[in-house]
């Protein structure tokens, strides 16, 4: 398994008015494997956002450096192929939608690159399989479901054949059915087309589903590390202003009263077991 | 005093062929002083339902009432009556369009023909209310800032018309868990404080767990359930999960150790509770190792 993200003392600062300087990630060092489903946590403010947009080039460090395959994204002449390679779905559905029916829209990205029509049919079609859209192919996409709209957005960046996906709380202005749908076609796609999914999220049962949590706070990461141990740190959590998984959450209020609970209990199923044995 | 919504029916685009019926046959009370959550999936009529509630939409039959004044009577005196509510619309950070945070928030009680001290007054107060500098924010524009600040912004729009009936559509969407924290215990804190009605959309559970004490759940354009939120969750759970509403995670994991067999009693569905209900199911002791 190859790398497919890394960082090496990433920092970044946004310009202000009048000269003045924002300090939006400090000495980021974090590395992800090829397939690896990571999802970053951290609340508003503290750098995901900043982060993600370096992942695709959008953004270059102010110091330090970002690594796609192995290709630093400082370097121009990678950059057409950092952007195909890496995938952005952003919060608001609305904002991404480019043509008039769905197909057109999954073909927008392929056809930019200059693919023959018979080739972008196929994957067109391919992808909207894959999100399960393919009923809606000669829809309108602005009649759709914010839930779909995602899945057409998801599908639009299969058709580019990009290997991996950063998703911007893809979910955030979704109704629980549409998140739902949306987290299960994000986990589909790292499962069977085995894409390298980052996942920033808000919904720490979302979370939960990753490989690997990376927790920021204040544009420095401060954890990182398997969701089972990330997320028995409840107390740093709620400190840093964030919610814990509920099970976790109920385990830690049990061994404030004495009771004797295994450390790593994040889900209800691992809860049930350690309580009704 | 209360807004009261008798067999009202509305149909959208009535008398086309995309006429859709969005309610059927509503009645229902709201009385100052409760707190109440609306839930239900998209599409079931919360937005519509509570766009009647200061006469927005107007029922295609059946009629709304606000402290017994018809709204679609006396032109005059339903314009009054109208003022009494306060609209937080979903994504309100749309319909922000002044220059100046501070002409924004004081929009609203600048049209109800205040003093300009008084409106002073009033926007201090509502920034302060939901966690905005006046200082260093007031003069910008609403454009400049983030989300959840324009987010605020709306709410301190309202708010600042101090309105006897706050009805909110699902103003905690796209907010990071802080900010949907901090939001809620300002409204606590108002209604709390004003003894205001506040009518709430969301489809956060965890939201009307901590808020609501009188929950309405909405399927296919009529009131399906109306009772006391725990009631609610502890009784019909299955149904609200057929009708596609998230029942609160909370109950589902109690659900879950009922049918391993630990006899949870009904609890409050806090983790405090649910903690305590363990530990007596568990007769005190763990069973883990
Ligand atoms: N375009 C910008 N100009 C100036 N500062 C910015 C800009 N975008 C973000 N920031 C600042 O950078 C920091 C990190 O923001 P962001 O990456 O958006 O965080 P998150 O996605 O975690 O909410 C914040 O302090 C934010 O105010
Ligand atoms: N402006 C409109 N024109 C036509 N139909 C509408 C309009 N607004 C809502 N509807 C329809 O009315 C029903 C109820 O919608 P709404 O009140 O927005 O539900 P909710 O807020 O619960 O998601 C839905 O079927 C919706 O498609
Ligand atoms: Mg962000
Ligand atoms: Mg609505």
């Amino acid at each position: 398994m190859g790398e497919m993200i890394k960082t090496e003392q990433l920092c970044y600062e946004y310009r202000g008015p009048n000269e003045s300087k924002v300090t939006a990630l400090s000495n980021i060092n974090l590395s992800i494997q090829d397939g690896e489903f990571v999802a970053i946590i951290g609340t508003n403010g503290s750098g995901k956002s900043t982060l993600a947009k370096h992942f695709n080039a959008l953004l270059l460090p102010s110091g330090g450096n970002c690594y796609i395959n192995g290709l630093n994204t400082r370097d121009e002449k990678y950059l057409w192929n950092i952007r195909q390679n890496v995938g952005m779905v952003f919060q608001n559905p609305d904002n991404q939608i480019v043509a008039t029916i769905v197909e057109e829209d999954v073909a927008f990205g392929p056809e930019n690159l200059g693919i023959a029509p018979a080739e972008i049919a196929q994957r067109v079609a391919e992808a909207l399989n894959i999100v399960g859209m393919t009923d809606y192919r000669q829809h309108a996409p602005h009649l759709l479901s914010g839930g779909q709209k995602q899945r057409v957005a998801i599908a639009g960046a299969l058709a580019m054949r990009s290997r991996c996906l950063v998703f911007d709380e893809p979910t955030a202005m979704l109704d629980p059915r549409g998140r739902k749908e949306v987290l299960q076609t994000v986990k589909k796609i790292n499962e069977k087309e085995k894409i390298t999914i980052v996942y920033i999220t808000h919904d720490m049962e979302e979370a939960l589903h990753a490989d690997k949590v990376i927790v920021m706070d204040q544009g420095a990461i401060v954890l990182d590390g398997p969701p089972e141990v990330v997320f028995s740190q409840v107390s740093l959590l709620k400190s840093l202003g964030l919610d814990v998984p509920l099970a976790a959450d109920i385990a830690q209020e049990l061994r404030n009263r004495n009771m004797l609970i295994p450390r790593k209990i994040i889900s209800d199923e691992e809860l049930v077991v350690a309580l009704c044995p | 005093m209360s807004i009261k919504l008798e067999n009202v029916v509305y149909t959208y685009m009535q008398g086309t062929p995309y006429e859709r019926v969005a309610l059927q046959n509503i009645n229902l009370e709201i009385h100052p002083g409760e707190f109440i959550g609306i839930i239900g999936h998209t599409g079931s009529g919360k937005s519509t339902l509570i766009q009647h509630f200061n006469g927005l939409l107007k029922p295609t039959s059946g009629c709304v009432r606000i402290d017994d004044i018809d709204l679609h009577q006396n032109k005059k005196l339903a314009k009054q009556a109208k003022r009494k509510v306060g609209m937080v619309f979903q994504y309100p950070e749309h319909q922000l369009f002044e220059e100046t945070v501070f002409a924004d928030i004081a929009f609203g009680p600048r049209n109800l023909g205040l003093s300009e001290e008084e409106v002073d007054f009033r926007v201090r107060k509502a920034m302060q209310f939901v966690g905005l500098n006046y200082d260093t924010v007031a003069d910008r524009s609403p454009f400049q800032l983030s989300g959840g600040q324009m987010r605020r912004i709306a709410i301190a729009g309202v708010i600042a018309t101090e309105p006897e009936y706050l009805i909110l559509d699902e103003p905690s969407a796209g907010l990071d868990p802080r900010g949907r924290r901090e939001i809620f215990s300002q409204i606590k804190n108002l209604h709390a404080a004003a003894g205001n009605a506040v009518v709430l959309v969301t489809h956060n559970m965890e939201d009307v767990l901590q808020v609501a004490t009188r929950l309405i759940v909405m399927s296919e354009g009529r009131i399906l359930l109306d009772d006391k939120p725990e009631t609610l969750f502890w009784n019909y759970h299955e149904q609200l999960v057929s009708v596609g509403v998230d029942v609160p995670h909370i109950i589902s994991l109690l659900k879950k150790l009922r049918a391993a067999g630990l006899a949870v009693g009904e609890c409050q569905l806090t983790v405090e509770a649910a903690a305590t209900a363990i530990c007596e199911a568990l007769g005190g002791q763990s069973r883990a190792e």
